[in-house]
């Protein structure tokens, strides 16, 4: 994606955005060819000064409040900063310290675990949704309605205080328990159990990526089912053998994007444990970390180090997911 | 991403035909059972918000045995400000992404669909790049520029980004719109002479409602539900918006008056409940196009 734009004019009069693309081709062409190239480049100069005042807007803020905070905060994370004075050069510190840093260490633990567990749960959920709602349900307008609510919702700090009193010692939940006889404990309070009702409020908006997977259930042709029945497929078979593989492009993309989002997850960790990442740092999020650190007690370079390390993590992890991509994800042949 | 084009159009299809077990009752009872199960919190929050406190955690059913609205009298007042500024606080933010969202990302998506400009493939990488950039990575020197330009505790944080088209997703979503509509109007209003501008404005964004209008939705329920930004660029009690004002609430009360949280938790709710009956439609599509939530 990243290589020259060859429909761009060889070496044209705008020189705005990039440097000289690849030496012209146009070279070799044929004249009828090569006129006909001309008369296209005269309508993308054109198209090209336009094109920039278009996207003018878009520039400003990919240059002020992306790329720029990106390179401020690697330099950010090199000092001793805390708002009031100008930034102190510290040189690796603040990484020095990243390396025997305990809460850093359960921030992690605490922010894989939950992208490790909830976000496979979720996809399986939403992929058996999917599939019982494929092809031929009654009402199936009304269901993916009611499921993909959650996910609408979810985000809210109105949900989390549900949460916060559902998986309560008098919540919700051990209300639920009792009527099998069983006395619930406190769930968000627990250190073994918190992170797990976390969990259960991502699965909760599976509705999003089950909507996707209907959208892709619909792209397979029905004759390859039709093909494999006559040859005395079974259900599993066909399952295993035609929807599987047809779908394994939007299983990849829904895999990435829930996790990167996982990897987000602040708003609920904050709520649920009142904004301290406990009881005992079991629900300490890494966005909660880092916020702590940045806003809390105003470390604003230890803050950028952890935005940094955030963001080689979610750069890496995304990376892995397109390396082994190339061993499962089926784009046809 | 290609994929999601496809997803897009499946969206639009009509459902293909039925193949048997349309109406296979244990299935029906399966998914009955299951959106029971999912619902059924939110509808206790709403029937314990109309319920006395202290009858709450003694009374799991959902119809209350008491219709009651002290809860929402007792809760509106219960912060420094009553609880409509927070609502306005939240609705002025909404109104102004949703205003940036729509004009940025509109202008974006046209050069991208549509003009050859140098550099258009290595710019639209990046724009796709940024879609999966975590805010978190960017908050701290953002917050380090909003101060000096001292933008702290006013709106302008939360709303001027958006006006710079940092929403990449709808840039996304609005050029695989752009993309399905037939370049043909285009040339015949470029024949007619019409420059870019008017064909921007003239052709393609009123046949672009459907994409406008996802955006509008999605843009309404991030601003709404979007807490980690508010939380920090807005400490003065005056200018709190519905989320951070929740947080305090249940923060200063504890576990005290789950009544007045949860009738001002359902409040805070209703609006994104508004938008999700209003433009399911738009939701649905949007969602399957970009993977979004």
């Amino acid at each position: 994606m990243t290589e020259p734009d060859r429909s761009a004019p060889p070496g044209g009069a705008l020189s705005l955005a990039s440097p000289p693309t690849a030496p012209a081709p146009a070279a070799e062409a044929p004249p009828a060819a090569r006129r006909r190239r001309g008369r296209r480049s005269q309508r993308a100069v054109r198209d090209g000064r336009v094109a920039y005042l278009f996207l003018a807007p878009w520039i400003v803020g990919m240059v002020v409040v992306t790329i720029w905070p990106i390179a401020a905060s690697l330099y950010l994370s090199f000092t001793d900063y805390s708002l009031l004075r100008a930034p102190r050069w510290v040189g690796l510190d603040n990484f020095a310290e990243m390396l025997g840093d305990e809460r850093l260490v359960s921030a992690l633990g605490v922010t894989f675990t939950y992208v490790v567990v909830s976000v496979p749960l979720q996809l399986a959920l939403a992929l058996a949704l999917a599939m019982l709602l494929d092809r031929g349900v009654r009402g199936l307008p009304f269901y993916r309605s009611v499921y993909y609510l959650p996910s609408l919702l979810a985000g809210s700090v109105s949900i989390a205080i549900l949460w916060r009193q559902m998986f309560g010692t008098d919540g919700l939940f051990n209300d639920f328990l009792a009527l099998f006889g069983v006395q619930g404990i406190g769930w968000v309070s627990h250190p073994d159990f918190a992170l797990g009702t976390l969990v259960v409020l991502n699965v909760w908006t599976f509705g999003a990526p089950m909507v996707i997977f209907l959208a892709g259930l619909r792209q397979i042709p029905v004759m390859y089912y039709e093909a494999a029945t006559v040859d005395g497929a079974g259900r599993w078979a066909r399952f295993r053998h035609i929807t599987i593989p047809l779908l394994t492009p939007i299983i990849f993309f829904n895999l990435v994007l829930q996790t990167i989002g996982a990897f987000q997850t602040f708003t609920q960790a904050f709520v649920v444990s009142g904004g301290t990442g406990g009881p005992s740092d079991a629900t300490l999020f890494y966005t909660l970390y880092l916020y702590e650190r940045g806003f809390g007690s105003f470390d604003m370079g230890y803050a950028s180090a952890l935005a940094w390390l955030l963001l080689v993590i979610v750069a890496a992890l995304t990376g892995l997911n397109f390396l082994l991509a190339k061993r499962w994800v089926f784009y046809g042949d | 991403m290609t994929d999601t084009v496809l997803a897009t159009q499946a969206v639009r299809e009509e459902s293909p035909p039925r193949r048997g077990g349309g109406r296979n009752p244990l299935r029906h009872a399966l998914l009955i059972a299951l959106g029971v199960v999912m619902i059924y919190p939110l509808l206790w929050m709403l029937s314990s918000s109309v319920k006395p406190t202290e009858i709450i955690f003694r009374d799991p059913s959902l119809w209350p045995s008491s219709f009651d609205l002290g809860n929402y009298v007792e809760g509106w007042t219960a912060l420094g400000a009553p609880f409509h500024q927070y609502l306005l606080n939240s609705a002025i933010i909404a109104v102004g992404c949703i205003v940036g969202n729509l004009l940025s990302c509109s202008l974006a998506a046209y050069a991208f669909a549509r003009l050859e400009f140098r550099g258009r493939k290595l710019m639209f990488a990046a724009m796709l790049v940024t879609i999966m950039l975590p805010i978190h990575v960017l908050i701290v020197p953002q917050y380090v520029l909003f101060s000096q330009l001292d933008w702290i505790n006013t709106f302008l944080p939360l709303i001027v980004p958006k006006f710079l088209a940092t929403d990449a997703f709808f840039i996304f979503l609005m050029v695989q719109f752009i993309r399905t509509l037939p370049i043909e109007l285009d040339e015949a209003a470029r024949i007619d002479g019409c420059g870019h501008f008017r064909i921007y404005w003239r052709i393609i964004m009123p046949l672009c409602t459907p994409a406008l209008a996802t955006t509008a939705v999605f843009t309404f329920i991030w601003s709404w539900n979007d807490f980690f930004s508010q939380l920090i660029f807005l400490t003065d009690q005056d200018l709190y918006t519905v989320p951070v004002a929740l947080r305090s609430f249940v923060d200063g009360q504890g576990a005290t008056s789950w009544g007045p949280l949860f009738a001002m938790s359902i409040v805070g709710l209703a609006p994104i409940f508004g938008f999700f009956l209003a433009g399911q439609r738009y939701l649905t599509q949007g969602i399957a196009t970009t993977g979004i939530k």
